[in-house]
């Protein structure tokens, strides 16, 4: 399999993940979209390093990885955060910092 | 044809600054010192002038025994740039020194007099502080030797008459009078700023002889530009006309200001600069035929105020207005006139000051009444005011050997023989001003010092005390005998021929002129007789004729500035304001609206749904990462 292959796995991913951030409305749902998004990259990163032959695509990739799970930590608290404080996950509910 | 040949400063003259030093220390105590000196402040206020006006003499007599009579005392340097060197220096010449012996000398006068007239007022210490402030700037107006240092003077001068015209800053027409003074001698003094500026670009230098020395080589046109600027200023300090108004609203300030400010001294520095300034006059004609104008109208117009006036005070400004008008005249006049412009200064210096002591006097003993009509009949019960008054009196209208005949009189002779048919015409003029001081002075006399008593019910007049009738009696003998002293043998021409030259020819005191003009006073008199001293003279003014009562009214000296100044200059200032609000702010606020308005509909895209800012991000990455695509191949 030629690693061209992995990068067209990654496109499709990175377009589920993105439909899904835009059109669900549940935060734990576009959470994991984000996370797909982010795995897509990572896959991108890692299939063209080895199409170039050098490391520093598996670098950025561990990079990735920490951020991300950073992210989790912040983004999952203030996620139960409105949570509690509205009974509801929805994105769409949380519209107060407006005009 | 003069110039200015000085030499250092010898002998007692080596202290001249003492002269400024004097009264400079007593403002600088009495301004400064507060409270602490109101017990002994007005102690100080004379001491001080008196110290000046000694010394002046001292160095007037070191000056007679001299063959060098222009010495220059180099205080220190001033302004020391490359292109203009200007000096502290003080100019002991024979004109400064005759107008130092006047100031110093009526000044102490004028300023023991004030002892007794500011007796009862809780701020003696303060009018001392001023009278001696005015001392020192008025000395140094005299005594620079260069037009910057005049200057210096020449403001210092505004200043103290400001401050003391609204001695009184509680009564609002003080207040009004004062900054109408200051006011308007601005306009005089933008004339001196501009010729001193224009000294400065054409000779680069603002020195009396360094100007003097080049303004005959610098052409008519520079030298011409620069006696009208010096009229200008001239007519400012001295109340000429067009910029005559301030002076009968100066007479709000108490009366030993008007005495020594607005009639003895600082009214005269435009005459001292022009006299002063006669070698740029000497060089152009025009400009003196316009000093010559200016003199005639306004001794015409401020004796036809004075004849009006009910109010005594200002109708002795109007007939000061009147008699700087013979002296604008007679410098006017090239060396013809400058002698007796000067000797009419100075007997004007006692005459007038006598004139206003008295007014003072009387003021002092009526609840400082100042209308006329509310006097009548006081002769009797003020005998060494009225006598001192009428000797004044005698002097100011030309009755030989008084000294207005020997120093008016040949002003209105040389102006006959001067600038050809204008000057015939001119010399007329004088004459009828003559006549018209005779009478209303004349008028004054009559309806203060005899006739029926129409005095207000409280008013207990009295003579005032020997504090104040001392300094008249002096003031009066100086009336006597000032003008023979100085004009006969020829002892002010002598004395002065070095600085304003010689007099073509002199007709002798009793010239053709001079006797007509006698004749016209004696006309004056006698108009004024029938008028005020065979009929009583009513206690409310009537009606008056048309001109009586254009008179009244400054001869609408304030109508005409208000319609023709004020009012354009209050136009401009709204066309300005409504420019600024609509045209500068409104293009501002124009485009701060414009700001505004457009975030208020921007910020509607701030709708607080995180899928629609998800979706401008993505829109926005894509449409990115096309342009790098469209860009990249």
């Amino acid at each position: 399999m030629s690693p061209i292959h992995y990068v067209a796995l990654s496109v499709i991913l990175f377009v589920i993940g993105g439909v899904g951030v835009l059109v669900r409305r549940n935060a734990i749902v576009v959470f994991m979209c984000i996370e797909l998004m982010l795995n897509a990259c990572n896959l991108a990163f890692v299939a063209f390093a080895r199409m170039h032959g050098n490391l520093d695509g598996q670098v950025i990739a561990f990079f990735v990885m920490v951020v991300a799970a950073a992210e989790v930590v912040v983004g999952l608290a203030i996620l139960m955060a409105i949570f509690r404080a509205r009974r509801s996950a929805s994105v769409d509910d949380a519209n107060l910092l407006k005009y | 044809m003069t110039t200015l040949h000085t030499v250092a400063a010898t002998g007692a003259l080596k202290l001249s600054w003492l002269l400024l030093a004097f009264p400079l220390f007593g403002a600088v105590v009495l301004l400064l010192g507060g409270r602490r000196t109101n017990r002994w402040g007005h102690l100080l206020g004379v001491a001080m002038p008196v110290a000046a006006f000694v010394y002046g003499l001292i160095a007037f007599f070191t000056l007679l025994g001299d063959t060098d009579r222009s010495q220059d005392q180099h205080l220190y340097s001033w302004i020391p740039v490359a292109g203009l060197q200007v000096n502290m220096n003080l100019l002991v010449d024979q004109l400064s020194i005759c107008f130092v012996l006047l100031i110093t000398g009526v000044g102490s006068l004028i300023i023991i007099y004030s002892v007794g007239y500011m007796s009862h007022d809780v701020d003696r210490r303060r009018f001392f502080g001023y009278m001696n402030l005015f001392l020192a700037a008025m000395l140094l107006l005299v005594l620079g030797d260069n037009y910057l240092v005049l200057y210096v003077g020449w403001e210092g001068v505004g200043l103290a008459s400001y401050l003391l015209i609204g001695f009184w800053q509680y009564k609002p027409s003080a207040a009004v009078a004062a900054k109408k003074a200051f006011i308007v001698n601005r306009v005089g003094d933008a004339g001196l700023t501009l010729a001193i500026f224009l000294m400065f670009s054409e000779f680069g230098t603002v020195s009396f002889s360094g100007v003097f020395g080049s303004v005959k080589s610098g052409g008519s046109g520079v030298a011409t530009a620069l006696g009208l600027l010096l009229l200008l200023g001239a007519c400012g300090k001295s109340a000429q006309v067009p910029l005559q108004s301030w002076l009968l609203d100066a007479m709000e300030g108490p009366t030993p200001v008007s005495a020594l400010i607005h009639a003895a001294t600082m009214v005269t520095a435009g005459v001292y600069l022009l006299v002063r300034s006669n070698p740029i006059l000497a060089v152009t004609p025009d400009a003196r035929l316009a000093v010559v104008l200016v003199g005639t109208v306004t001794l015409l117009f401020g004796g036809i105020i004075a004849c009006a006036k009910d109010d005594i005070k200002k109708s002795l400004a109007g007939s000061t207005m009147s008699q700087i008008g013979y002296m604008t005249l007679g410098a006017g006049l090239g060396p013809a006139g400058y002698v007796f412009a000067i000797a009419l200064l100075l007997a004007h210096g006692f005459f007038k000051a006598g004139l206003f002591l008295g007014a003072g006097s009387v003021m002092h003993g009526m609840n400082d009444e100042v209308n006329m009509r509310r006097y009548g009949g006081l002769g009797r019960v003020m005998p060494i005011t009225s006598v001192t008054f009428g000797l004044a009196y005698l002097a100011i209208i030309g009755i030989p050997p008084f000294s207005g005949f020997f120093t008016k009189d040949p002003i209105i002779g040389a102006d006959f023989s001067e600038h050809g048919a204008a000057g015939k015409v001119l010399g007329t003029l004088a004459l009828i001003g003559a006549g018209i001081t005779a009478f209303y002075m004349t008028r004054m006399m009559f309806m203060t010092w005899y006739g029926k008593r129409r005095w207000e019910p409280e008013a207990h007049p009295h003579e005032s005390p020997a504090v104040m009738t001392w300094p008249m009696i002096v003031l009066a003998i100086g009336s006597v005998g000032a003008g023979a002293f100085l004009i006969l043998n020829d002892r002010l021409q002598k004395f002065l021929a070095p600085v304003v030259g010689v007099p073509p020819t002199s007709e002798g005191v009793f010239s053709t002129a001079g006797l007509v003009a006698l004749a016209f006073a004696l006309v004056g008199v006698a108009l004024a007789w029938v008028m005020y001293g065979r009929v009583p003279v009513p206690a409310v003014a009537p009606r008056g004729r048309p001109l009586t009562v254009a008179a009244r009214k400054d001869l609408y000296g304030d109508a005409f500035n208000e319609s023709v100044l004020m009012r354009p200059g209050q136009w401009l200032t709204r066309l300005s304001v409504f420019f600024d609000n609509r045209g500068v702010d409104g293009l501002v606020n124009t485009l701060a609206a414009a700001v505004g308005g457009t975030s208020g509909r921007v910020r509607k895209l701030q709708t607080g749904f995180v899928r629609s800012y998800a979706l401008s991000m993505f829109f926005g990455a894509a449409v990115l990462v096309a342009l790098l695509l469209v860009v990249r191949l």
